[in-house]
């Protein structure tokens, strides 16, 4: 196939033409200056509960890392001014990435040199600055990945990459002197239970919500009378807010458990594991049914004319066609449930389901920003994994079955 | 080979099928003809039990297919629609495959059947035979499709507007390859189509439905040059049906034999439209005829086709 070239090719193109190619990054490139120029990069307090001095990026770090981010963060705003190609996209992700690392390195680099001089029970915590440019510098890896159209592969070594990269920093004690890691310490097994519970709490809710809500997808698929009323139930039971959910099912169960004593015996009571479970359920409930639903009834209704038409069961049409062809929107949905599970179960600890709410409102009842953090952190890490492995699976799937 | 007697089918109110009966002898190429809602796609469906009969009995070779699980009685009728089906998370071969993988066929002689029905339908089994559907064009999605319906060899073919979504050449090459296939394996065949043109080209019979009853049922030529009643008349067309005559008849039938005349013989299956054409695309009054090896037989002029 012979391809005409396009009027913008066929024009000799300058070398170097001045212009904005790349808004997203220049934005970026912006507020992370803004937030560095304003704001402090950490914050130097006497004790954890009161807050600390803000102390910006020059005054708290090396010479050394911080000119290495300033010279990554005008490479990165030079970048937006270059045509872009796949070079440019790739080196961009490369310099975002090394910046990310750099500030980590930084922020711990920091409060190392500040804790040398400072009381035992001073924190050096995070502050807005870090924040906003580690923020920054995700998102230009992120967006980078994306106008180079990453595969699964290439994606996957990115993130590993980074991980890997954190891990490297973590475990070289480089953030041991912030007041994150020695929250951390001080609840190191703990912490790890919570991180266990928090996950199982998510597995057995959207175990349960696929269990229940993918046979009632087909059943409002292959019967539309039943669609109103089931999703109008589902509907409403999304607009509950979650805490007045949990709040709402401590008397049912109370009540059940007061009926029913033995019931108790299998950890059924009015607070914990199973109203957290119950409630997280019900939430999950109408993404399972609406994608079950919507991905049935997307599967060209001419395939399954010709699977009748040459003598498949119902059942093997199911199994063998619709199942299948529905199959990446049934798992978006699963994975819609899932990335809401893991922020909703934060707060089930609130009707003592433990998980990693725990760390949220204890650190909410003593004002202590670093304990909250330490709650929220890893379930936001959880979230973005969990996305990110259902993506890849969604993805796998759909090459699989080309489509 | 198929015995319809005295079918009806009601949706609700509505009679689409009317106390209807036709009898497709075994080989037949029989053609339901007629305008949307006149209950062709539904005798059809009820043929392979798609749609089930509110009175009247269906035979097939005999045998009522009331008494025959719909599933097995599907498995022996090959299908193929106008909106193709294939399923799209599946190779051709697998798609292909279908009815010999239900009937559990082993694999071998699945892989011999549809290699040996691709090189039937023209594509070479090496580069299609892995192929997803959305990979290949419209006309070979259909070619799969009638490749799928014929795949465990069944007796009898049903085709409901196979060709109508392809685009006139593609089709054209579709009729050619049915035809072909038809003389070939002898299999009957019950097709369904609106297209008067494409029901010449292809029937030995054609029954045209009106208001779910058959208004008539005959040879091409026959409804052509008799129509029963002026509906028929009207429905195959008055205007330009002097075309249409000349494209049911061959070049067999008006070739002057042992005669000779200059240029590129046409072969004696040609149509005389199709000679017509020939004739005036070369300027030529008079043309040579061959037999299917290739031999001149005789010629054929341009008085013979008003005869």
């Amino acid at each position: 196939m012979t391809v005409l070239p396009s009027p913008a090719a066929r024009r000799p193109a300058p070398l170097l033409s001045i212009g904005i190619h790349n808004q997203v990054l220049l934005v970026v490139v912006l507020v992370a200056s803004v937030a560095v120029a304003l704001s402090g990069f950490v914050g130097d307090a006497p004790n954890r509960l009161v807050s600390g001095r803000p102390i910006p990026l020059w005054a708290a770090a090396a010479i050394l890392p911080t000119t290495g981010i300033a010279a990554l963060g005008a490479a990165l705003s030079a970048a937006c001014l270059v045509r872009p190609s796949r070079p440019l996209h790739c080196a961009v992700a490369v310099l975002a990435a090394a910046l990310l690392l750099l500030v980590l390195a930084a922020a711990g680099q920091a409060a190392s040199l500040l804790a040398q001089s400072a009381k035992p029970a001073s924190r050096i915590s995070l502050g807005p600055a870090f924040w906003v440019l580690a923020a920054c510098a995700a998102l230009a890896v992120g967006d980078a990945l994306q106008r180079l159209g990453a595969g699964i592969v290439v994606q996957l070594v990115a993130v590993t990459g980074l991980a890997s990269g954190m891990v490297l920093l973590a475990a070289s004690g480089t953030f041991d002197a912030l007041s994150l890691a020695r929250e951390f310490e001080i609840r190191h097994q703990v912490f790890a239970d919570a991180v266990v519970r928090h996950m199982i709490l998510v597995g057995a809710s959207v175990g349960a919500a696929a269990a229940i809500g993918f046979p009632l997808g087909v059943a409002t698929a292959r019967r539309p009378g039943l669609q109103n009323p089931v999703f109008g139930v589902l509907n409403i039971l999304q607009t509950i807010p979650s805490i007045a959910l949990f709040g709402l099912l401590i008397v049912p169960l109370s009540a059940l458990v007061a009926a029913v004593p033995r019931l108790a015996a299998y950890g059924v009571a009015g607070i914990g594991v199973t109203p957290a479970i119950i409630a997280l359920v019900l939430y999950a409930l109408l993404p399972v049914v609406r994608n079950t639903s919507v991905g049935l009834a997307g599967v060209d209704s001419a395939a399954i004319e010709a699977g009748r038409g040459m003598g498949m069961s119902p059942g093997q049409i199911f199994r063998e066609i619709e199942l299948p062809l529905a199959l990446p929107v049934l798992l978006a949905g699963l994975r819609i449930v899932t990335v809401q599970a893991i922020g909703l179960a934060v707060v089930a600890a609130l009707i003592g389901a433990g998980g990693l709410g725990t760390f949220v409102f204890e650190g909410l009842g003593q004002y202590a920003v670093d304990l909250v953090l330490l709650g929220a952190l890893p379930a936001i890490f959880l979230a973005l994994a969990a996305d990110f492995l259902l993506q890849i699976l969604t993805t796998i799937l759909r090459r699989r079955f080309a489509l | 080979m198929i015995e319809i007697d005295d079918v009806t089918k009601n949706y609700g109110d509505r009679r689409v099928v009317d106390r209807l009966s036709l009898t497709v002898p075994a080989g037949d190429f029989c053609v339901l003809l007629g305008s949307s809602g006149c209950g062709k796609s539904t005798t059809l469906k009820m043929i392979n039990r798609l749609i089930a009969a509110d009175a009247g009995t269906i035979r097939i070779a005999g045998e009522d297919i009331g008494t025959v699980p719909a599933e097995a009685l599907r498995r022996r009728i090959g299908y193929a629609i106008q909106s193709i089906g294939l399923f799209p998370h599946w190779t051709v071969e697998d798609n292909i495959a279908t009815v010999p993988r239900l009937l559990r066929w082993p694999r071998a002689r699945r892989r011999a059947r549809v290699t040996e029905l691709l090189e039937m339908f023209r594509l070479a089994p090496a580069t299609y035979r892995a192929k997803y559907p959305h990979q290949l064009s419209g006309g070979e999605q259909q070619r799969v499709g009638v490749a799928r319906a014929l795949a465990a060899d069944p007796e009898l073919l049903l085709m409901d507007e196979p060709f109508g979504a392809v685009d006139p050449l593609t089709r054209d090459d579709l009729q050619g390859e049915l035809a072909r296939i038809h003389r070939a394996t002898k299999k009957t065949i019950v097709f369904v189509t609106h297209d008067i043109e494409e029901a010449l080209r292809l029937a030995t019979h054609i029954a045209v439905m009106q208001e779910g009853r058959i208004a008539q049922l005959g040879a091409p030529l026959d409804i052509l040059e008799h129509p029963a009643s002026d509906f028929v008349a009207d429905f195959v067309g008055r205007q330009g049906i002097g075309l249409k005559l000349l494209s049911v008849r061959k070049i067999a039938d008006r070739m002057r034999p042992g005669e000779i005349a200059e240029g590129e013989p046409l072969s004696l299956d040609t149509s005389l439209r199709d000679a017509l054409s020939a004739m005036t695309t070369r300027r030529s009054d008079r043309l040579p005829v061959c037999d299917a090896a290739g031999r001149r037989v005789g010629a054929i002029a341009l008085a013979d086709l008003v005869r």
